[in-house]
């Protein structure tokens, strides 16, 4: 059984060694083979992003190598696929390489797409990839005072990220002692400040007692730089002196131009993971269509759910479980307290009070992020 | 109605039916219908008033079995 999986970020990375551990007699034997194709040497602990915005982690130490986080009897390759021939049960790379399959699975993630947007680009801070990460960062270090607008765009990864990115800035601020000259203003897509009811229960009182005004069913149309107005959907408007957002995103580029899915997301089924229509091409991570946080977590737990059920076709001959819509969430609630949400396809969330104790878990997540992306958490 | 759109949000907490709907509206034609499926009959009330404040159209809103059928149509 030749088993191809495309995309070596954190779905395809987890499904790939747990298959190899599943399968080490198939692999030993040759009966299995597992390729991991992907687009960088290089993988990132994207979460991690969020703290070199604020100068609390350093560029290094988002990145291994990809190589040394794979069990043996992988074969990993740098060669991005560009063409997707599902009717052939092939894929052809950018090096020009063919590669068969008889299950295939695929994890290409999500992008931002700030351009999408007049004005988004050219005038907000990011924190979504290393290079916009770096830049708010440094424009954070210059800012000395006035209104900081949070904006985002929907469907974006992370769903916690909004929320934690203006808690971490106010502690920022208040860190520089800047808080009597800066004014936090928050801005949400639906009629919440956050989609999760629980969540916005918490957070909505947590940002009056902090002073960080709010602004509902704000769905960001566009930007006046020369203004300095961000405008939305709705109808609204806000001024700003610094903008930051969160842009909206798409699947990757390939995925569209295969006409896998509409803006690069592919159609999935939400319990087997099936690419709607073909049986032996799986679907995980940011890049499935399902109604779930697009979240490293969600991809987790998708990839284990494959894992089982990959190693049970090649044993058995057919799956034996299927993915329940299990999310799981920490939310950082300040630099220096955070809570979690948990829940599923059948359970909501319900998130505790803030603690210290739930703050010092996730950064230590954030180091138990290499051991999770092996397979060993 | 052959080409109308369906968003299987049962059961989605977050991101939610209503922010499904404002990501898969980008991806839809004007004039084309679509209908939410939600486990939360909050939905019943948030979609049609975010529908509303875009100047959408709230086509009608039907509880079958516990699932809320959400229709919308896009007008610009
Ligand atoms: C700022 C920020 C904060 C976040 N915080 C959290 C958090 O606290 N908790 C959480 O759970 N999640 C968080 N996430 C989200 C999480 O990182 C993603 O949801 C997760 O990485 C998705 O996994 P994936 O496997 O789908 O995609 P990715 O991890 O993005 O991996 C995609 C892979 O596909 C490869 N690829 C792309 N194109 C091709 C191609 N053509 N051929 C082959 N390979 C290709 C890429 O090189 C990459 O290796 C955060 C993300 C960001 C940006």
């Amino acid at each position: 059984m030749k088993i191809l999986i495309v995309g070596g970020g954190m779905g395809g990375t987890i499904l790939a060694n747990n298959l190899a551990r599943r399968l080490s007699n198939e692999l030993r034997s040759g009966k299995t083979r597992i390729t991991l194709l992907s687009a960088s040497e290089r993988h990132m602990y994207q979460p991690g992003l969020l703290y070199l915005a604020v100068g609390r982690m350093m560029p290094d130490e988002l990145y291994r190598d990809q190589a040394g986080l794979l069990e043996p009897g992988i074969d990993f390759q740098v060669d991005p696929v560009e063409e997707f021939r599902l009717d052939k049960n092939e894929v052809k790379t950018k090096g020009g390489k063919v590669h068969g399959y008889d299950v295939l699975a695929i994890a290409t993630g999500s992008r931002p797409t700030p351009e999408e947007i007049p004005g988004l680009a050219e005038n907000s801070e990011q924190f979504y990839t290393e290079e916009t990460a770096l830049k708010m960062f440094n424009r954070l270090r210059r800012f000395e005072g006035g209104k900081v607008v949070v904006a985002m765009g929907v469907p974006h990864k992370c769903p916690m990220a909004p929320l934690e990115i203006t808690f971490m800035l106010y502690d920022y601020f208040k860190g520089r002692g800047l808080l009597d000259k800066v004014k936090l203003h928050y801005t949400y897509p639906i009629g919440r400040v956050h989609t999760l009811e629980n969540v916005a229960k918490w957070a909505a009182p947590e940002m009056d007692r902090l002073g960080i005004s709010y602004e509902t069913l704000f769905n960001v149309k566009e930007v006046d730089g020369a203004k300095r107005v961000v405008r939305s959907e709705e109808g609204g408007e806000t001024d700003y002196d610094l903008l930051i957002s969160i842009p909206a995103h798409r699947g990757m580029e390939v995925i569209e131009k295969n006409g896998l899915g509409q803006r690069g997301w592919i159609p999935t089924h939400r319990t087997n993971l099936n690419m709607e229509g073909r049986s032996n091409v799986f679907v995980l991570g940011d890049t499935t269509n399902l109604p779930i946080s697009k979240a490293g977590s969600t991809a987790h737990f998708e990839a284990e759910t494959l894992g089982e059920n990959i190693a049970a076709m090649v044993k058995l001959g057919a799956p034996v479980r299927e993915y329940d819509g299990k999310v799981f969430c920490f939310i950082e609630a300040g630099l220096d307290r955070a809570t979690y949400a948990m829940f599923d396809y059948q359970n909501p969330p319900q998130p505790k009070p803030p603690t210290k104790a739930i703050h010092w878990f996730k950064l230590a997540y954030n180091k138990l992020y290499w051991a999770s992306a092996r397979g060993l958490l | 109605m052959s080409n109308r759109r369906i968003i299987d949000a049962r059961g989605s907490y977050c991101p939610g039916p209503l922010m499904e709907l404002i990501a898969t509206i980008k991806m839809a034609a004007v004039g084309e219908e679509i209908e939410i499926l939600s486990t939360d009959k909050g939905s019943a009330t948030e979609i049609p008033e975010w529908i509303h404040k875009v100047k959408h159209e709230h086509v009608g809103t039907e509880e079958k079995s516990g699932i809320w059928h959400v229709l919308v149509r896009k007008t610009h």
